[in-house]
Order: structure tokens, then sequence, then C-alpha cells
């Protein structure tokens, strides 16, 4: 299938789309992590700033902070960048700023899946681990981490999905990815329901594997516990 | 920030506010009647009903929302004979365009939180309903139902949150909702970070409406008022 000679096109946006959702994956877990930290850490400006984030993103469109990143982050910037007396000037890279976004609204939703995991962790385990004289470093990779992630696999698949839908938005940005692609070959072809058809099959066939791709990664993650709920 | 800005821009803002309402109203509406034949059918013993309710749902929940408002908007202008008939009425506007879209897509997630509600109810209570002798519509309206809706709601408001912040992609077939407008306006003032800024805000204070009235739902629903009462 050639698609009028757009089918490369569209292999190459795919790629780029791929490339955007798994940047932005994680940037998404690394600052939910953090996120959950700063929650659980009992430090007041650290939990109230993760709220702040988490409201936020929770209630504005996913579309219009990508906007406010790629067209009003410079001017963010130079003003911060102003009050402490430096005069620059930056553009921000739509790249940087569709990961950076994606990844924040994915960190957003994680948070909280990674705070509730954590509680999930019988309190003794931790206690019996330090008894036993394991360090701080230890006791996470050994103890934590583990059951962290069977717990907030099935949460965090979900918000992966719902990340690869979101990176259609991108598109407004101008990045290369696979609508934006599909829309430079519908001006060409003049053909928009065979090229924004195959897109949707293409983010379908992601999301599908993405589905088989957990599934066995939850069972994997749940060997020898026994099936959940 | 420019107090005078906001003055000029505030008009126009509220006018695409208003648009933004009414495209969540129609679509929640139209969404909700759609999205219970649709978990009917998915629950439904036969084949002929359940895969095809399970593909739609599988379709619209596994693509972007953007690229179905594209296929509709966009794509069928690529049929001449539709091009030429009495719908084009309805799919060369974009208003229609962007309401059938949103409807399609939020049917296809209400449908799914409304099917996990009627599954939940404990089958007991229906073979104990229907050994009473009441019919099956009875057994909906009586025992499911009210049950169902208690336990669909926490996921309904939160799709009626989503849905609201989808309404934005509007924008990208020239629609001026509140996204749309807030683009124009920069495209004239040319002060993208304030007006992102407004705009982000006006979306904040909405999710916080919605999700106030449905608390507020929430607690007259007859289900959760007997527990409430019970407690």
């Amino acid at each position: 299938m050639d698609l009028y000679g757009y089918g490369g096109a569209l292999a190459l946006g795919t790629l780029g789309t791929l490339k955007i959702m798994i940047m932005a994956l994680a940037v998404g877990l690394v600052s939910g992590m953090a996120g959950a930290g700063a929650k659980l850490s009992g430090i007041r400006v650290l939990s109230w700033f993760t709220d702040l984030w988490t409201i936020i993103i929770r209630g504005v469109p996913e579309l219009i902070l990508v906007l406010f990143v790629y067209f009003g982050g410079s001017t963010v910037i130079q003003r911060t960048a102003a009050l402490f007396g430096y005069d620059v000037y930056v553009e921000i890279d739509p790249l940087v700023a569709a990961v950076f976004t994606l990844g924040a609204v994915y960190g957003a939703y994680a948070t909280d899946v990674f705070r509730v995991s954590i509680l999930a962790v019988p309190r003794g385990e931790l206690e019996a681990a330090r008894a036993m004289g394991m360090g701080p470093v230890k006791v996470f990779f050994r103890i934590l981490f583990p059951q962290i992630w069977r717990y907030a696999l099935p949460g965090l698949g979900n918000l992966f999905m719902i990340l690869q839908k979101d990176t259609a938005l991108v598109s407004v940005i101008g990045l290369n990815e696979l609508m934006r692609n599909a829309a430079a070959a519908v001006a060409a072809t003049r053909k928009p329901f065979t090229f924004y058809i195959t897109a949707s099959l293409i983010y379908l066939g992601i999301t599908t594997i993405t589905t088989l791709v957990l599934h066995q990664l939850e069972k994997r993650a749940n060997r020898g516990v026994g099936r959940a709920n | 920030m420019d107090m005078e800005l906001i003055k000029e821009c505030l008009p126009q803002l509220l006018d695409g506010t208003l648009l933004t309402l009414k495209l969540v109203f129609v679509t929640m509406v139209a969404g909700m009647v759609l999205a219970v034949p649709l978990a009917l059918a998915r629950n439904a013993k036969s084949k002929w009903l359940s895969i095809p309710a399970y593909l739609y749902i599988y379709f619209f929940r596994g693509t972007p929302l953007l690229v179905q408002l594209f296929i509709i908007y966009y794509g069928f202008s690529q049929f001449e004979w539709l091009r030429n008939s009495a719908l084009w009425a309805f799919f060369g506007d974009s208003y229609w365009c962007s309401v059938l879209a949103f409807t399609l897509n939020t049917t296809a997630y209400v449908g799914e939180i409304f099917r996990g509600a009627i599954q939940s109810v404990h089958k007991g209570q229906l073979e104990a309903a229907a050994s009473i002798g009441m019919s099956q519509f009875q057994i909906y309206r009586r025992i499911i139902t009210p049950q169902a809706a208690a336990i669909a709601l926490p996921g309904y408001s939160n799709e009626l949150v989503l849905s609201m912040k989808g309404t934005s992609l509007a924008s990208t077939v020239a629609l001026l909702e509140i996204t749309g407008i807030t683009r124009n306006l920069i495209a004239e003032t040319f002060m993208p970070m304030e007006l992102f800024l407004i705009a982000g805000i006006i979306y904040m204070i909405l999710s916080a409406v919605f999700i106030a009235v449905l608390t507020l739902v929430e607690k007259q629903l007859p289900m959760l008022k007997a527990q409430a009462a019970n407690a």
C-alpha cells in the first residue's frame, strides 16, 4: 500500500509519534514518582506545589497546555530571567514543548497512582527490612519498588494509553508526527478520508499492541501473587 | 498582567465560554441517551449485538479524538455524492461535525462506564426480582438503574470534565469556543502567555463548577440517600 506515494511519510510520522510517546512517558514516570514523593514527604511547600500542579492539569485542556508552553513558554522564561536581572532570548523547541507538556500531564495523574501504590505496601515489611540492616536504597529496590510496580502498573498503563492519544494534539505546534504528516498528505492528494482513516488505524494498532504488552507485564509483575482482585 | 487587555478580551471570551458550554451540554445529553443502548448491546447475550458494540467502543476509545473529528469534518468531504446531497448541510458545518465527533466519542466512554455499573449489580438480586414476577423492564427500572446510577456517577463526572476539555479541539476546525477565541485574540494582540493563562483559568472554573454540580446530584440519588440514612 503506497497511499498515493505518502505511505513513507506516514511511516516516518508514526516513528515521530512513537518517539514523542516514549520520551513523554519517561518524563511522566520520573515526575510522577517525584510528585508522589513530594506528597508523601510531609513537607508542606512540596505537597502544595504538587497539589497545584495536579489541579491545573485536571482542569485545563491538554491543547491549551501545549499551546501555552510552546507560544507562551519563552515569555515566561524571559520575564523570570528579567526578574533576576538577566536579559535572555529563548525560543522553545516544539519537541521540547510537546514532551514537557505531555510528560507533565502524565506525571500529574501518575502522582496519585504512585502515591496509592506506595501506601499499599505494608509498613511492616519496610520495618522488617530496616531491622535486618538494609539501607534506604536497598529497601527501595528490594522491597518497595517491585511491589509499587505491581500495584501501579494497571493505572500507569491506562495513563499511557491516554498519553498516546494526546500525542495527536502536538500536531498543532508543527511537530513531525503522524497527524501532521497525514494532514500534509491530505493537502497534496485531496484524499482526507483515506489518510485520516489510515492514521486512526495506526493509532488503533499502537494502542492494541500496548494493551497486549501491558497484559504480559501485569502477568509478570503478579507472578507468584495469585490473581489480583 | 495587563488589566486593559483582560477588559477588552473578556466579552469575546465569554461568548466563547457560552459556545463551549453549549457543546458540552449537547454532547453530554446526546451521549448519555446513546450510551444506554450501547451498554445494553455490549452486555447482550446475542453476538450480533455485543460484537458491534464492542468494536464501536474499541475504535472510539483506541483512537485520538482529534483524528475522529478530522475524519468526520475533513474526511467525509472526499465523497462527492455526500457533498452533493442534502446531508452536506450537516457534514459541511464545523459545529455539527464537532457535536457529532464529541458525541460519538463520549458515547463510547460513557457506554463502558454504564456497562460496568450494570454488571456490578448482584446477580442474586436479579434472580430474586424475576422470581417474584417482575418483567425485564421492571427489573431494570426498580433494581438495576438505581444501583447502577450510584456506581456510574463518579466515572461519569470524570468523563464530563474530560469531554469538556475535549471540546477545545473544536478550535482546530475553526469553531470559536474558548480555545478558538483565544487563538484569534492572540493573533490580534500577540500576547500568548496572558491569553492562554486566562483561557486556562476559565476552563478550571468550568471544571470546578461541573464537579460541584455532580457532587450535588450524587447526594440526591435515592440509593446513596438510603445509604446515608442507614449509616
